[in-house]
């Protein structure tokens, strides 16, 4: 397993160097830039912000001074923030985003595994058409839907929790909910889909045939192949979750590393853009490894190759 | 406590709509659920002294001489005191800041005497302090933004643009610690109105350079350690969460200030920022969603607040390409823009239709308003100018960043020039930084824009579009709007200096190298219990005078 992981880490070196360079030139051909404001600023101003910020050298040196900032970990100042540099954002950031990723990932389980397996089992019945239809809703809604929806009704209505912000463990509910539900939907149907394949595999009716009960056949047996498809999403998934989601950060005021994401972009920050872009590139990479060791644990007829 | 009065009428529209369909039984079991039995944040704060602000988004810095937004201009409104403090009902008049008394010889020689006051760090507030302020703003390698709102001090321009490096030349001296005189270039009677704007702030010397140089645009002293003079200090300061200051014990008024503290939410959303007014987290919102401002209207929303602003929307025409080079044209472009229309039924958020660029409130300043709505001469003028009923007139594309506002009032526009005029335009919409440039670049042949007034004098205004200004988007050249507009910077009569300036504002008008079309308005929920509040067209607040009923 560690050759496995050592091969996975020296293929993700060509791969983030791709990403980054795809990255630092289409960000340079994007029109507009970072000192563009609606009241123009004087000729020499922004020469002055050119030269201070390192525009005004040649690409190529651009390129590799960014690309040595990135590997050594020295970020320059950035252009939308003056003061701060992409290290401090995502360490302020991304433990906000983590800690969010992660209650929402627990509410996406929670709430998917448990319906998706009852579906499967008892399939065809209310017990199956009732939270799939629901989960089509899930899928189908979006989070900037549901978000307002729930702080309508817990916050406006009921008063229970706070609409926005970040600062007591109750602030946590509503975005974790509305982006777990999101997530809850996919899990439940894919569950159920792995889940009715693996019922249908010979193995299953041998454990039958053994005399297996039904929870034993369906929690013990089935599940360990039905869950499959899930792990599979789960990777990117999980990618994207813990790096932040832009509209649930949005909606409630939470201080996390998906808005700047987007933030960068809108602002032309060239720096800001390229560091969260790897971020996310290396966090996606990592995601799949482990998606794919887990895999191989879960699946005896798989090997790491 | 009782609840917040006005809670249950202010549900939103479909929140109403979706109360109809709630069982009853359900919206009881609701309301005896509700806040309305205890008290929310927004008692809370009050109980405490604490205003509790939507402000928008996160401001990209606090730097007075380093931040260009309005969500920052706010925040360091309240940090740090200028000469000149913003009077609390009228912008348009003085109001003793650090100067306690100033005098000016012939408007160009203005001789400020500073009040015993403290940092708070400690250390005295002095004349210096301003000199070094304004050194640092001007500084070519900090590279302000706002530099220019300084070049009307004598030398100043020479020394950002770095002609002079000798700091000593540029019009500012302190006489004593105590005395600053500040000469300008030209005589500015309103020049009080000019310094209260956050670039001519002082720092606290010590506190920059302690943190790196002190023209370093990446000096951090802000967030290292915020030094300031003013009523409120900062107290904590999260990232797109919060920005909280409390009162300033050392402030040199500190006895009327009323409040115990101010919290800035960056909230962005501006539905989460009204349901969090509806479920009282704000005493006051930033912004009030677009489609909710009509509904609010109609049924007399007691929180809605619609003040005048100091911006005009306009279109900006590119003179340089015809058939736009034609006045005629422009002319008849403008008047069939129905803009009471406009505003009533597309806007819809209570402004104003406008009739000149400079929007109204300038005490003194009452420019010859123009035409705007009259479809037979605009048919005409368009005949005169060899297209009758819009025939052979080439097409052409109207421009704006994308927002849905901008395009529902494109839209509307484009239907009225083609029912009144015969004309058939494209509209297009551009992402915001792509729309920049290209308006930038002169790439463009009718484009959106909104124009918001520096300080209260029609000249931040009508400035723009003098030939040699780099915001003359329009590329609008006309040798006796310049010199109109330049001589009124000569005229020390205040008066005559007004009327110099409308004579200018009617060459625009004439010529319409813009198309004005409605003056903005800030719309707000304000909680009613917050006083001292006032409609400011600057929409620039003395907080100290804020307290709760």
């Amino acid at each position: 397993m560690l050759r496995f992981i050592l091969i996975r880490l020296g293929q993700a070196i060509p791969i983030l160097l791709a990403i980054y360079t795809i990255t630092f030139f289409m960000v340079r051909a994007a029109p507009g830039g970072p000192f563009s404001q609606e009241r123009k600023v004087a000729p020499h101003i922004l020469e002055q912000q050119m030269e201070y910020y390192g525009f005004n050298d040649p690409t190529y040196i651009q390129y590799f001074r960014t690309l040595w900032q990135h590997i050594s970990f020295d970020f320059p100042p950035l252009t939308s923030y003056p003061g701060l540099t992409s290290k401090d954002i995502i360490q302020d950031t991304f433990p906000v985003s983590l800690e969010l990723g992660l209650l929402a990932m627990f509410v996406s389980l929670a709430i998917g595994l448990p319906v998706g397996i009852l579906a499967s089992a008892k399939k065809n019945s209310l017990l199956d058409y009732a939270p799939m239809s629901f989960s089509m809703i899930g899928i189908c809604l979006p989070t900037f839907v549901i978000g307002p929806l729930l702080a309508l009704l817990f916050g406006v209505w009921l008063g229970w929790l706070n609409i926005s912000g970040w600062f007591s463990w109750s602030d946590r509910i509503l975005p974790a909910l509305t982006l777990g539900l999101f997530y809850a939907a996919y899990i439940a149907r894919l569950t159920r889909g792995g889940m009715l394949e693996a019922l249908n595999m010979d193995y299953i009716r041998s454990a039958r045939a053994k005399g297996a009960s039904e929870t034993t056949v369906v929690l013990v047996h089935a599940l360990r192949g039905g869950i499959m498809p899930v792990i599979s999403f789960f990777g990117p998934a999980l990618a994207g979750l813990i790096s932040g989601s832009f509209v649930v950060e949005t909606i409630f005021q939470v201080p996390g590393l998906g808005r700047h994401f987007i933030q960068a972009a809108l602002s032309r920050d060239h720096s800001l853009i390229l560091s969260t872009v790897l971020f996310y590139a290396a966090l996606i990479i990592i995601a799949n490894m482990i998606v794919d060791i887990v895999q191989v644990m879960l699946n005896p007829k798989l090997r790491y190759g | 406590m009782a609840c917040f009065p006005n809670r249950l009428p202010l549900l939103q529209a479909h929140q109403i709509i979706a109360m109809k369909t709630v069982k009853p039984t359900l919206s009881l079991l609701l309301f005896l659920l509700s806040p309305c039995l205890f008290a929310t944040p927004a008692d809370d704060a009050i109980k405490k002294g604490i205003l509790l602000l939507g402000n928008g988004s996160e401001p990209h810095s606090l730097d007075p001489h380093i931040n260009s937004s309005m969500n920052g201009h706010h925040v360091i409104m309240s940090l740090i005191e200028g000469l000149i403090a913003p009077h609390p009902t009228d912008d348009s008049l003085p109001h003793p800041g650090i100067a306690y008394k100033w005098e000016n010889e012939k408007n160009t020689v203005w001789t400020f005497h500073l009040r015993e006051t403290h940092w708070t760090n400690g250390e005295p507030v002095t004349a210096h302090d301003f000199i070094y302020g304004f050194k640092r703003i001007l500084s070519p390698r900090l590279g302000s933004q706002y530099a220019e709102m300084l070049f009307s001090m004598k030398n100043a321009k020479a020394f950002n643009e770095g002609e002079i490096t000798d700091f000593a030349k540029v019009g500012a001296r302190a006489l004593n610690d105590h005395t600053l005189q500040i000469t300008l270039k030209d005589p500015i009677p309103y020049f009080y109105n000019i310094i209260k704007h956050t670039s001519w702030f002082p720092v606290n010397r010590r506190t920059v350079e302690k943190y790196g140089e002190m023209d370093d645009p990446s000096n951090n002293w802000i967030r290292e350690e915020y030094v300031g003079n003013g009523p409120f200090k900062l107290k904590n300061w999260q990232m797109n969460q919060i920005i909280e200051v409390e009162k300033n014990p050392g402030y040199w008024d500190s006895d009327s200030i009323k409040l115990n503290g101010i919290k800035f939410f960056p909230i962005v959303s501006e539905n989460t920022e009204n349901q969090m007014f509806d479920a009282g987290g704000l005493h006051l919102t930033y912004q009030v969603p677009a489609d909710l401002v009509p509904v609010y209207l109609e049924r007399n929303e007691p929180t809605l607040r619609i003040d005048p602003y100091l911006g005009t929307y306009y279109y900006v025409l590119n003179v340089t390409v015809p058939p736009l080079n034609d006045p005629n044209v422009r002319k008849a472009l403008s008047l069939a823009i129905n803009r009471k229309s406009l505003v009533r039924r597309v806007t819809q958020r209570g402004e104003l239709p406008a009739t000149s660029f400079t929007p109204p409130g300038i005490s003194g300043y009452v420019p010859e308003p123009m035409e705007t709505f009259n479809p037979k001469r605009a048919r005409e003028l368009l005949a005169e100018a060899g297209y009758p009923e819009g025939k052979g007139f080439p097409k052409f594309t109207l421009l704006f960043n994308t927002l849905e506002r901008h395009k529902a009032i494109a839209e509307a526009i484009q239907q009225m020039w083609n029912q009144i005029l015969g004309i058939d335009i494209e509209i297009r919409n551009q992402e915001w930084k792509v729309f920049i440039d290209t308006v930038a670049a002169g790439d463009y042949q009718i484009a959106r824009k909104g124009w918001i007034g520096d300080y209260m004098y029609p000249d931040t205004f009508l400035r723009i579009l003098k030939s040699d200004s780099g915001q003359n988007d329009p590329m609008y050249f006309n040798p006796e709007y310049d010199s109109l507009v330049d001589s009124s910077y000569m005229e020390n009569d205040d008066r005559k200096r007004l009327d110099i300036l409308a004579k200018a504002e009617s060459i625009i008008l004439d010529e319409l190298p813009i198309i004005p079309i409605y003056y903005y308005v800030k719309d707000h929920r304000i909680d009613l219990r917050v006083k001292g509040w006032h409609p400011t067209p600057m929409d620039v607040r003395n907080y100290k005078n804020v307290y709760f009923e």
